[in-house]
Parts: C-alpha cells; structure tokens; sequence
C-alpha cells in the first residue's frame, strides 16, 4: 500500500517535472493585482472582464488578485517584490508613479507600446489624466480607473433657502454666498445645517486642496516630480478662503471634517453642498431620497480640479513575454469599448474621448448627466500632487492643511514650514 | 513553565562540562539533550519571531534605506539625528505617554471597581460581568467604526445627547484639543472589561474566612479593603498594569479607522507613526530606528517590573 503511494507520488512528480517546461511556452501568466476603492461589486467586474479578455486571448492567462485598498495594494506589491515575487501588472494610485519608478519596479509603457498602434493607443487618452503618467519624458502608467473632484449640491435645500437649483455656485463668490445662506442655525444658535463641507480629515486633504489651488491658478509641483510650490501667494490664499469658509463666513464646520462621513451628512441633509470624488456618484444616486446635482468646481480666476485614482503600471521583472501580454490586456481594457463598460459599471470617469462616442456611453450621459460633468471638468483639470517620496511630501502638506484649518498656524507660516520641509525630503532628488 | 525551564537549564549546565565517560554522565547528557529539546519549539519560535526581528532592527537601524538600484550603506548615527530633529516623532512619542497616563489608572480603577461590584451577590450577576465583559470581545475595528459613529457631528450618537440638552456640538475628531482624548475614552471603554476579568478571578481567589475575621476584628469595609484586599490583589494590579502599558504603545487599530493620525498629528501614536514611515514612506531604516524607541520603551516597562515591582508585591 505504502510502496503503491510513494510510487504514484513519485510518477506525479516527475509529471509535473516533465510537464512544466512544456507548460510554460504555451499560455503566458500575467498575475495581475487590483485594488478595490468605491462600491459596487468590484471583484466580479474584474473576473468578467478577465474572462471576456481570455477568451479572446486563449494564449494569455491573466490572474487577478484583490489586494485591498490602493494603500495596502502598493505595500503588497513593493513587499512582494522585495520577496522576489512581483505582479507583472497591477492598478495602482496614478501618483505611486515616483514610488515605482524610485524602487525601480516599473518599465516605461512607451517603450513597450512602440510601434505607430501603440503610439496613437498612447495619445488617445484625455491628457488630464496623463498628466500623472509622464515623467523624465516617458509614460509609466496607463489610466484605468481614473475620478476627479466634483460638487454635489441637495436641490431641495437650495429651494427652501431662495435660491436657483438650477444654478448651482459657480465662482468662489457665489460659493461662499450660497453657503451662507444654505447655513441653518436653532433657536439657541446651534448649526443644524451646514451650507458646504469640504473634506479635511484623513489622508485626501491635500487632493481637495488641488480644487482650491487650481481655480486660483497654482500648480502645486513640477512634472519631474521633485519641486513643490507650496508658499507661493495664491495658494496661501486658497488655504486662507478654506479656513474664512468656517471662521469667517461661518458656512463650514470647524476643524477638520472627516473624508468618509462626507457623503453620508450630505445623505442625511447636515450639508447642503459638498465636495467629493465622482466615485460617491453611484452610492449618493442609490441612497438619495431628495434631488441633487453635480457641478464642476467653481472658479476663482480659472476652473479646475485635480483627477485622481489608478493607473495600469507593468512590473519590470516579468519576461518580455509577460510584459507584452499585461500591455495587451491594459491596452484591451482600455479600448472604448471596454472603458465605457468600465466607466458606466463602477462609477469611473471613462478614459479616452473615444470611450465618451460610444453608443452606450452615449445613453449612459443623457441618463445621468451628473457622470457628463467629469467629463467635462476634464479639459481644465490638472495632474494630482504627487512628487518623489510621494506619501511623506503627501503628508507634510495634509499636516500643514489641518492645521490652518484646526487654528493651529496661521496660513502663510503653515504653508512656508511645509515648503521647507518638503525643500528637506526632496533635495535628493534634484 | 517558568519553573520547569529554569530546572532544565540547570540541569544542563550541570551536565555540559563532564565528558560523557560514565554510564551515570552519559545519562545526564542524555538528560540534557531531552531538556533541551523539550525547549527547542519555544526557542525557535521565540528566536525566529522575537529576537531576532529585535537585533535585526537594531542593525538596520544604522543604515540607509535600500531604494531601488541604491543598496543600503552603513551611515551609523544618522537616522537617530533625523529622529532627534524629527517634530512628529516627539509629537507622537508625547501624544502616547499622555496616551499611557490618561487611559492606564483610569482603566486599572474601573476595573477594580467593576470587579468588586459584580462580584457581590446580586440578581443578574452573570449578566452583568457578561456586559462588562463585551467591549473586550469586540473586533478593534468594528469597536472604531461604532465609536467613530458615536464621535459623528451633528447625527452622532454624543452629539444627539448633547442636542436634546441644547448644548453645541463637538468636533470631537476634527479639533486638536479633543481628537486624543476621544481616542482614550475608547480605550479605557475597551480595556476596563479586560482587566475586571482578572480583578474578578483574583476576588473569587480570596478565602471569605480573611474577611470574616476583619469583621470580627471590628473593620471597617474600607480597612478590609486596604489592609486585606488589595494588598492581596497587588500581583493582579501589577500584571495589568504591565499589560495596560503595553497595549498602551501598540494601540493602532483605533488611530488608523478613526483619525489617521489627524488632525495635524494631534493623535498620532508612536506605532501608528512607525507604521506610517515604514509602509506608506518606505522608509524602512527610519521606521526600524523608531522601533528600537519602542523597543526600549517596552524593555524598560518589563525592566521595572521584574526589576523593581515584583520586590514589592507580595505573592501568596
């Protein structure tokens, strides 16, 4: 009995043994892993798309893995990649890009797309959104899941404060005026109804920013990634118009105001206007009992808001076999086609003006205009912060943000201490 | 165990120098490779999961943080001077000792009391120490996300209370002043529960004659307990508050769900810190010279125990 199992056992072994080299000229392996970010069924999306990719691609089998959050996505790829088992494709935060390239992970996606095919697939993207992927004159990350800042307003509480629920606040004037008016207060003087909120707390501040500083005509750093701009005028000034919305016009609660209660007091009517990602569209649709509208960012001397969210980055430890065949399936689920499937099941602002013609893209805006709006804000919207040590520069600008808005600093030192320590953490890199 | 592994060590090095010549020495050997043996799986897993991870800390402390196609070279003291110069490090090092002092005695005399209270005689004791007992068994992140529910402006759960008396809402975690005390109110609801089981368990230790005679001697509730009772609670009090400094330092769940650190690192700990540095920087030379703070923190909790408590507490 015993001799007949370490017999079988045996012959399995040397099977597999034989059969591996076999194996592995056939179908190409791409691990690919993804992040999960906003509602919805996220995962069975992904195994759908991958299935309808393999069947057309019987040659390449793609394995996706959730990883968690974009935060615990990237620490799963740089450990794993520290273990010597990398991905050979993963979505991660379109401003990982210096991180990447700094732990030398990544290969340049223009490289790989090199032929004329490749080069127009390359410019078909809004360029909006690849101004997070080009760096030292390459492009190192393929837009995917890509969302930006816009305005949720609640129309019945614009009606009952007199004003126009077809004109929401379009510039910074008309934006602290409705907000003051939105703001409601009890018999003993207590705020029952905030006028705007504008997220501050956890790690977003410094993404929200960008929808100040981008009106008032500051851009935050460079494209090589290793300059910040931080105590320039106008964007001391934009900090200063975040704090006056509390403690001057008293329109916006004090302190920092939580980036996940956000979409749930403008749910429960605590705040008439907020400002979050287009990816709260499909939770605040479903969960909505009163009508509301979404507006672009409202303009200061210009409009504009930053994008957000990931990118297709592909691992330089693959075999160039393997890296084709991620290129291939980045560049399939990006075709208009894909991307407009993309974009109407999860919410994701769809990533190349083609995607937008498609039929189907097409019915899905003349039935929810709100998803329109992205689309729209895109032309003037700008790269998202990010720089070499992205997460550290990250935070000393959310630090410095919270405690302008928190009384702790005043703007203009806030703002010069950041400069300077940010000044500190990138010299190396210049 | 402590008393068995103290023997066989004993017998060990007893048996080492001999050469095992005799039949007698040869079974000492014996005895010691048995000994030794018997120690090895706690001895593996100790070295491969604590003594090790520690001194390669240490050692990676004195070096740069590889990057890419840049190893890590020897740069000695460096990371310690960027430590020294580093506000958020002694922002979050004073955010846990004031941590530590806020949540550690408030606890500990919570849970006495708790203790004393249903360990008496009363209708619905079970039920009582059960609900006690609950935060403990709640998952840390489930616990945040209620609290953070609780700590909500304006629909909150505190902020309702406060709006049927008409008093003004808080910011509790968005202000500066109340982020870090709002965070200790969790854990002081969390940890009493835990260390009323052990008060409990050491009440029910205590023979009802001790008492018995303390009445008869004329004492008074409050003699009995200071003279009696908590002189024999003392090994308990101490090994909770071991264990409350620990938890004190290696508290991150709540800091993560709850503020992130915010605002403007008013409630950073130094975990969460080293967390950050080391998995969201990447910085891993710095986040290793952080530990070794933690580290020593923790050694010289465990230090003043053996060291200096443990001579002042009477052991029955």
């Amino acid at each position: 009995m015993r001799r007949t199992v370490l017999k079988s056992l045996a012959a399995v072994m040397a099977g597999a043994l034989f059969s591996l080299p076999v194996h592995a000229q056939q179908p190409v392996d791409v691990e690919f892993y993804y992040p999960v970010a906003v509602g919805g069924p996220i995962t069975k999306i992904i195994d759908n798309m991958v299935a309808d990719f393999h069947k057309e691609n019987p040659d390449i089998n793609v394995k996706p893995v959730y990883a968690g959050t974009y935060q615990d996505s990237i620490a799963k790829v740089l450990t794993s990649m520290k273990g010597g088992q990398p991905p050979q494709l993963a979505v991660l935060l379109s401003t990982d890009m210096f991180t990447l390239i700094d732990e030398d992970a990544v290969v340049p996606i223009d490289g790989l797309a090199n032929d004329a095919a490749g080069k127009a697939w390359l410019g078909g993207f809004y360029d909006a959104f690849m101004q997070n992927s080009r760096s030292g004159g390459h492009v190192w990350g393929v837009p995917f899941q890509r969302s930006t800042i816009v305005m949720y307003y609640n129309k019945n509480l614009f009606k009952a404060a007199g004003l126009d629920p077809e004109h929401p606040p379009a510039t910074w004037q008309e934006l602290v005026d409705a907000s003051v008016k939105l703001t409601k207060k009890d018999a003993s003087g207590n705020v029952t109804q905030w006028g705007l909120e504008i997220p501050s707390g956890g790690a977003f501040a410094y993404w929200l920013f960008q929808a100040l500083t981008t009106p008032n005509n500051a851009i935050l750093m460079n494209e090589a990634g290793n300059q910040v701009m931080l105590d320039k005028p106008a964007v001391v000034e934009a900090a200063q118009f975040w704090r006056d919305l509390s403690v001057k016009h008293g329109a916006m609660p004090s302190g920092t105001i939580d980036w996940g209660t956000t979409p749930k007091d403008f749910l429960e009517k605590k705040a008439a206007i907020v400002w979050t990602t287009t990816g709260n569209l499909t939770n605040i649709r479903a969960n909505a009992d009163f009508p509301f509208g979404v507006a672009m960012m409202p303009k200061k001397v210009r409009g504009g808001s930053p994008t957000g969210g990931g990118n297709f980055y592909i691992f330089k430890s693959g075999t160039p076999a393997q890296q084709k065949a991620a290129l291939k399936f980045a560049q399939w689920a990006t075709s208009p086609e894909r991307a407009a499937d993309w974009s109407i099941a999860t919410g994701y602002v769809a990533v190349t003006p083609a995607a937008w013609e498609t039929p189907k893209m097409k019915k899905y805006a003349q039935e929810v205009p709100a998803a329109a709006v992205a689309r729209d804000q895109l032309a003037v919207s700008v790269a998202e912060f990010s720089t070499h040590e992205n997460q550290r520069v990250t935070k000393v600008l959310n630090d410095a943000l919270q405690a302008i808005l928190t009384g702790a600093k005043p703007a203009q030192q806030a703002m010069t201490d950041a400069q300077h320590e940010s000044d500190r953490i990138l010299r190396p890199y210049r | 165990m402590a008393r068995n592994m103290k023997m066989s060590d004993k017998d060990a090095g007893a048996a080492m120098p001999r050469a095992p010549a005799s039949p007698a020495s040869a079974a000492r050997a014996m005895k010691a490779v048995y000994g030794w043996l018997l120690l090895l799986p706690a001895l593996l897993l100790l070295a491969a999961f604590t003594h090790y991870p520690a001194i390669a800390t240490l050692w990676h402390s004195f070096f740069s943080t590889p990057k890419g196609r840049r190893p890590a070279v020897f740069v000695g003291l460096d990371n310690y001077q960027t430590m020294r110069d580093d506000p958020v490090f002694w922002r979050a090092l004073w955010n846990n000792l004031w941590f530590a002092l806020g949540t550690i005695p408030t606890s500990v005399a919570l849970a006495l009391v708790m203790a004393l209270w249903v360990n008496r005689n009363l209708p619905g004791r079970g039920f009582l120490r059960l609900s006690y007992f609950t935060p403990t068994v709640l998952p840390m992140v489930a616990v945040a996300n209620i609290w953070l529910f609780f700590y909500t402006p304006q629909y909150g759960l505190i902020a309702q209370v406060l709006g049927i008396f008409g008093l003004p809402g808080v910011n509790w975690l968005g202000s500066r002043e109340t982020a870090l005390p709002a965070l200790m109110l969790v854990s002081v609801w969390k940890e009493a529960g835990f260390f009323m089981i052990f008060y409990l368990a050491a009440l029910q230790g205590v023979s009802p004659s001790l008492r018995e005679a303390a009445m008869l001697e004329g004492a008074s509730r409050w003699q009995y307990f200071r003279r009696v009772l908590w002189p024999l609670l003392m090994p308990t009090t101490l090994f909770v508050l071991i264990n409350a400094l620990i938890n004190a330092f290696r508290l991150i769940d709540h800091v993560v769900v709850m503020t992130r650190g915010g605002p403007d690192n008013a409630s950073t700990l130094l975990l969460f810190y080293i967390f950050q540095v080391g998995f969201s920087f990447w910085d891993t030379a710095y986040a290793a010279t952080l530990t070794v703070v933690l580290l020593a923190v923790l050694g010289l909790a465990a230090l003043l125990k053996f060291r200096w408590l443990d001579k002042r507490t009477h052991y029955q």
